[in-house]
């Protein structure tokens, strides 16, 4: 079986999310990538460099450059002639993409999954993670969403696969750009970070938000993760939500404070090594999942845990 | 401009799913069904475009058991003026795959010609994630998928969409497609009068036939399981207690 992989990057660096994705992509077979952006060429370099790769597509186009799906899913539909398999990271770039590519072919997606058992049969978790289904594709090819946190990484060093370049059917000129509002951060990212500090609606607001949970995950060199409702009550922007329509995390330690464990929670976080929680409420359904439970008052206990490491 | 809106019966988002013994799927007799959440935020978009004098007709669609009904009064009671349910088979379980729907809507889109459907980004049941990306490229129409905030002006929608870094604002030609995220907006609830008053809209009933398509499932679900359950821990003293077991995991 051949593979292709779309790769995820910002145009200027290979985002760690594809590593995972070629994992999930060499079950199956032969890995090709697909660097699709403008002024990519650091990527294409970077993504040959991928241990297990034979070989990467790229196709540097205006058009590509900010990953509109009107414009990529073309491209990949086009190349798919030559696939047997189309992988995507379940990203938000990923999801936007993929299942346009799927439909384009008449084929059914398989979504975020989990393992693979076969050369057409999957895992992929449903009802937010509380059921896992094992699914059989009877689509002559396949596409395929990978979810991150349950493939190791491919090596990023270690390869040296040749680098061609395509050519796609360009604008679709139905969609354009207009900006964007990313945050630099000099935090580990989410999805990557061994360790999370995250907090829910008890911080109040965004100034406690920060003046409670930022220094702890200062002090930790931690990512900063929330539920819900502090994304949704403005502590923090929506990045920051770990969850079943979040973010999915597996870090090797999760502090959740203040946050109660609602199963949409429990679904973007429940697959982390350790899980330490702070509720003063001693039946919060959080407890249920935690290795190392602490019914305090969070106002008192996080400057004191944070002071003392 | 008519605006589309597709919703689903699922679960209700407070109900704990339960694995049926017999590893054939989620146990869904007896159990409290709801409009999806996603679609709740669809449903209330459109009202607001309604509202603003962006739109002229809000049709609420739903492919499902004639209980899915249900779902599309309350979008009716909600604000949508009318409604089309393609009814399928009602054995429980039966979902119709995102593919499958996607060429149903197109279907319906082709007749009734709306300038924006808004979907949900995600069904809470089958985690899928896919119709609305599917629907646009079978109209070969722009899609902005996770918004946050939607701006109809002249012939184009601005859409800022929630992305992994943050927020990224496109630009799509009319007719376009949106899925909601959950910031969009928050979802009104249906007064009493309002309730009484949908039971009186118009309400179509057809058939993934009368379309023409095909709803067979491409895949199959060999089995669904329990997901590993992660047992209870420990409960320390206190700050102090705390202190111990985090040094003790080598993090600090
Ligand atoms: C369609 C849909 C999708 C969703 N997706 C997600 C998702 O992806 N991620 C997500 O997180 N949620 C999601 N939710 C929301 C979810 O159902 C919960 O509402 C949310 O997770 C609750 O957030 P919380 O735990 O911060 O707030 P709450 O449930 O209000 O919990 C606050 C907790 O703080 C504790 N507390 C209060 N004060 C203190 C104090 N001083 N010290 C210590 N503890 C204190 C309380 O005991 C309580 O347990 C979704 C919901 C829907 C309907
Ligand atoms: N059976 C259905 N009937 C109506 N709308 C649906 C149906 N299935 C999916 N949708 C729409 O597509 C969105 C995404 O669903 P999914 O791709 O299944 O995660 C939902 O939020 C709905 O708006």
């Amino acid at each position: 079986m051949k593979t292709l992989v779309l790769v995820e990057h910002d145009n200027a660096k290979l985002s760690d999310a594809t590593l995972p994705v070629v994992t999930a992509a060499g079950k199956l077979g032969e890995v090709h990538l697909l660097v699709a952006g403008h002024n990519c060429g650091a990527v294409a370099e970077a993504a040959a460099k991928i241990a297990g790769v034979a070989k990467v597509l790229v196709a540097d186009d205006a058009a590509y450059a900010h990953g509109l799906a009107e414009n990529v899913a073309p491209l990949v539909a086009q190349l798919m002639g030559d696939y047997d398999a189309f992988l995507a990271p379940a990203t938000t770039s990923g999801k936007n993409i993929a299942p346009r590519v799927a439909a384009q072919l008449d084929v059914m997606q398989i979504s975020e999954i989990l393992s693979v058992e076969g050369p057409k049969t999957f895992t992929r978790p449903i009802y937010a993670g509380n059921a896992i289904a094992t699914v059989e594709s009877s689509d002559p090819k396949l596409v395929i969403t990978v979810r991150g946190t349950a493939f190791e990484k491919a090596a990023a060093e270690g390869g040296s696969a040749p680098i061609e370049a395509v050519t796609g059917p360009g604008d679709a000129g139905t969609s354009s750009f207009v900006g964007s509002e990313i945050a630099k951060s000099e935090r580990p990212e989410l999805t990557s970070a061994k360790v999370i500090v995250s907090g829910g609606r008890a911080l109040k607001d965004a100034e406690t938000f920060a003046a409670v949970i930022t220094p702890l995950a200062d002090k930790l060199g931690a990512a900063i993760g929330a539920s819900r409702a502090a994304v949704d009550a403005g502590y923090v922007p929506n990045d920051y939500q770990v969850g079943q329509t979040g973010k999915i995390v597996a870090p090797e330690v999760y502090f959740a404070i203040g946050i109660s464990g609602a199963i949409q929670h429990l679904a973007g976080m429940k697959d982390s090594k350790v899980i330490i929680a702070i509720n003063k409420d001693e039946d919060a359904p959080i407890f249920q999942v935690a290795d190392i439970g602490l019914v305090a008052d969070l106002y008192q206990a996080v400057p004191e845990l944070t002071a003392a490491l | 401009m008519k605006i589309l809106v597709p919703v689903k019966r699922v679960i209700d988002y407070n109900v704990k799913p339960r694995v049926k013994a017999d590893g054939s799927g989620v146990d869904l007799a007896n159990v409290k069904m709801s409009m999806n959440p996603f679609d709740e935020i669809a449903v209330e978009e459109a009202i607001r475009l309604k509202e603003k004098g962006k739109a002229s007709e809000i049709v609420a669609v739903s492919i499902g058991p004639a209980k899915a009904q249900e779902t599309l009064r309350t979008a009716l009671a909600m604000g949508a003026d009318r409604a089309i349910l393609v009814q399928t088979p009602d054995e429980v379980g039966a979902e119709v795959e995102p593919l499958a729907v996607a060429k149903i809507l197109k279907a319906i889109a082709d007749e009734e010609q709306p300038g924006l459907i808004i979907l949900g980004k995600q069904s809470i049941s089958d985690d899928s994630n896919q119709t609305g990306q599917m629907l646009a490229a079978l109209m070969g129409r722009p899609q902005g998928t996770f918004a946050n905030t939607v701006e109809v002006e002249g012939d184009h929608v601005i859409v800022k969409r929630e992305v992994d870094g943050g927020l990224q604002t496109v630009k799509l030609a009319l007719p376009a497609i949106v899925t909601t995220d959950l910031r969009l907006n928050e979802p009104r609830y249906a007064s009493l009068p309002n309730i009484m008053k949908a039971k009186q809209k118009p309400l179509a009933t057809k058939t993934p036939a009368d379309y023409g398509v095909d709803i067979t499932p491409r895949l199959t679900t060999l089995k669904v399981s329990e997901p590993p359950v992660r047992q209870a821990g420990i409960k320390v003293a206190d700050v102090a207690e705390l202190v111990e077991k985090v040094k003790a995991l080598g993090i600090a």
